[in-house]
């Protein structure tokens, strides 16, 4: 049996019916693993020994019927979030041989709901990057055509998701680091609400933007393992005081009558042909279930990109300050003193746009730039953060595209980081109004996929799902895999 | 927009990252054409909006005043690139006879 062609749902019907057993799964994965990722590099780490040990206790569990929600579903870990005892790099030589001391609030609930971990997946150095080329590890390719880049920062999630190597993998987003590499890949990434996924235990890259969430197959798929990642964790000071949200139960609702907005500053930009055509057969498709299409207005948009190159920048000078040498990850070799143990070690223990961004956050927030620069951002953050509240009062969610177009060939922008900053164009907006946005495979060109976007008011990932997983009964897109 | 070479001499001291002289006129380069791109926050009129905090607008938990993490210290040494009686060691920074 192809057991990586079942959705998640079937294999956990399959696990429970004993169809077949969590130790097969996980085997079956483990082996497409061994023989495609050497040439995807989507892992960092393969944790094989982990997985099948977890495999058998969860197949124990269902013989002593004492099984969990998720048990014996298997899953790889995007790895920015720790694991104790077991490898947690951020894709950097600084923590190239980092043993987390204690786990990720997200991989303790997936692990207690019996989720069984096939490995790290590969990433953009410290989340910084939008085709997977900065890791310290290798850069990942894109399945669907290895020339290409897979999409940054979650490239390896996306790479093996896309691959079939793993039925799903968690991510994170802070400009559009789970929804870039999904539109890229072809598949279903969802970033929730500023909030809804503890971050304790996530590396930190920009605080007040960074979420975690999941790149999968189908909403459906996502929906699943969203609700179990989401809740109230104490040890995150910003996580909502709110429940798990209920993902599942309005997900097969009709969306008749409901609004789509589509902001005219995005359309107004001028894209190519093919990515107008997905996006207006998509309008197409949500008019015909019985949408409404409004035009939207997000006057305030375009100042999304330096507002984010501000405040991201700033952020990860202040969080990564920590990496010094002294207690945990990279030094230098023979420093003569202090200062150069902590000169010498920066330098060599980041990658290029790691410390170029470390360099412009400094700047922004130095003595006499921090009014015009920082604060000057988060006002405007602000204003986009109410373009998006007028919006919400007229629609139930807002469509564009979710890249400018479809993948690049490797190396194509790794010289021009401004460039590469334009790939999250549509989807820095979201994060910084703490927006929850989905990207679903809408189209392709020249064998290569593409996304479409929709961006949600605050709390409302079951509206998003709802949309996306209507839109998926009606069409095919996101069951189109790559030959690999 | 401009930066100048002690500027960014200042700016790489502050992060405590040494810059390689044969990197040094590119990086300039990128970094000045990242700044450019904020020139145009200029544009917006933001006298009439406060700085955003969090996103929902959410203030500050407050918990017990108790112990909550135990004490790790093995564990947490384990991770130190250079360790001596159970203390993190770093290149002497007092000068003089010990």
């Amino acid at each position: 049996m192809n057991l990586h062609k079942l959705t998640l749902r079937e294999q956990l019907e399959g696990l429970k019916k004993n169809e077949f057993s969590s130790v097969e799964l996980t085997s079956h994965y483990l082996e497409r693993i061994s023989k495609h990722d050497e040439e995807l590099n989507s892992f960092i780490t393969v944790t094989e020994e982990h997985a099948l040990t977890h495999a058998k206790l969860a197949d124990d569990r269902y013989k002593n019927n004492q099984s969990l929600p998720l048990d014996g579903l298997p899953i790889a870990h995007k790895d920015i979030f720790c694991t104790k005892g077991i490898k947690t790099t951020c894709g950097s030589k600084m923590l190239s041989d980092f043993e987390a001391p204690y786990s990720s609030t997200v991989y303790t609930k997936l692990d207690n709901m019996g989720m069984v971990m096939l490995g790290k997946t590969n990433m953009d150095e410290f989340a910084m990057g939008s085709s997977n080329e900065t890791s310290y590890f290798g850069p990942v390719k894109n399945p669907w055509n290895k020339k290409y880049v897979p999409g940054g920062s979650s490239g390896g999630s996306a790479s093996c998701v896309s691959a079939e190597l793993a039925p799903i993998a968690t991510a994170t987003d802070t400009g559009g680091s789970i929804r870039q590499p999904a539109s890229l890949c072809g598949l279903t990434g969802i970033k929730p609400t500023y909030g809804r996924v503890s971050r304790y235990g996530m590396i930190a890259f920009a605080s007040s933007l960074d979420q975690g969430g999941v790149v999968a197959r189908s909403a459906e798929d996502a929906a699943l393992i969203l609700e179990g990642m989401s809740g109230h964790d104490p040890k995150d000071s910003t996580s909502l005081k709110l429940e798990a949200p209920d993902l599942l139960k309005n997900l097969d609702k009709p969306i008749k009558g409901m609004k789509i907005g589509l902001p005219k500053e995005f359309f107004e930009k001028e894209m190519p042909e093919f990515v107008e055509k997905a996006i207006q057969d998509a309008i197409e498709t949500y008019k015909h279930l019985g949408a409404e299409i409004v035009e939207v207005s997000l006057k305030n948009i375009n100042l999304s990109l330096p507002i984010y190159y501000i405040i991201a920048p700033a952020e990860c000078s202040a969080n990564l300050s920590r990496y010094d040498g002294v207690r945990y990850g990279y030094r230098c070799e023979d420093p003569k003193d202090l200062e150069d143990l902590f000169m010498r070690t920066r330098e060599e223990g980041f990658g290029s746009e790691v410390k170029r961004r470390i360099l412009i956050g400094t700047y922004a927030l130095s003595a006499g730039f921090y009014d015009a620069y920082y604060l000057k951002a988060q006002k405007c953050r602000q204003l986009v953060a109410n373009d998006f509240s007028e919006a919400f009062k007229a629609v139930d969610v807002i469509l564009s595209p979710t890249t400018p177009g479809t993948s690049f060939k490797a190396g194509e922008k790794s010289d021009d980081p401004i460039e590469m900053y334009l790939q999250d164009i549509f989807t820095i907006p979201a994060n910084l109004a703490g927006l929850p946005g989905i990207s679903i495979p809408c189209g392709e060109n020249s064998g290569l996929p593409l996304g479409m976007q929709l961006v949600g008011n605050s709390l409302q990932e079951d509206k998003l799902l709802q949309f996306a997983h209507s839109y998926q009964m009606n069409t095919d897109w996101h069951k189109k895999m790559p030959n690999i | 927009m401009a930066l100048s070479d002690q500027e960014l001499k200042e700016i790489a001291y502050l992060a405590r990252i040494n810059i390689k002289e044969d990197s040094f006129s590119s990086l300039k380069k990128e970094l000045e054409q990242i700044l450019e791109l904020f020139e145009e926050l200029n544009e917006a009129d933001t006298s009439e909006v406060a700085a955003m905090s969090h996103p929902l607008d959410l203030s500050q938990p407050t918990r017990k005043d108790e112990v909550t993490e135990e004490n790790q210290r093995e564990e947490l040494l384990k991770n130190a690139p250079s360790v001596q009686s159970g203390l993190f060691l770093v290149p002497k920074v007092i000068e003089g006879e010990v």
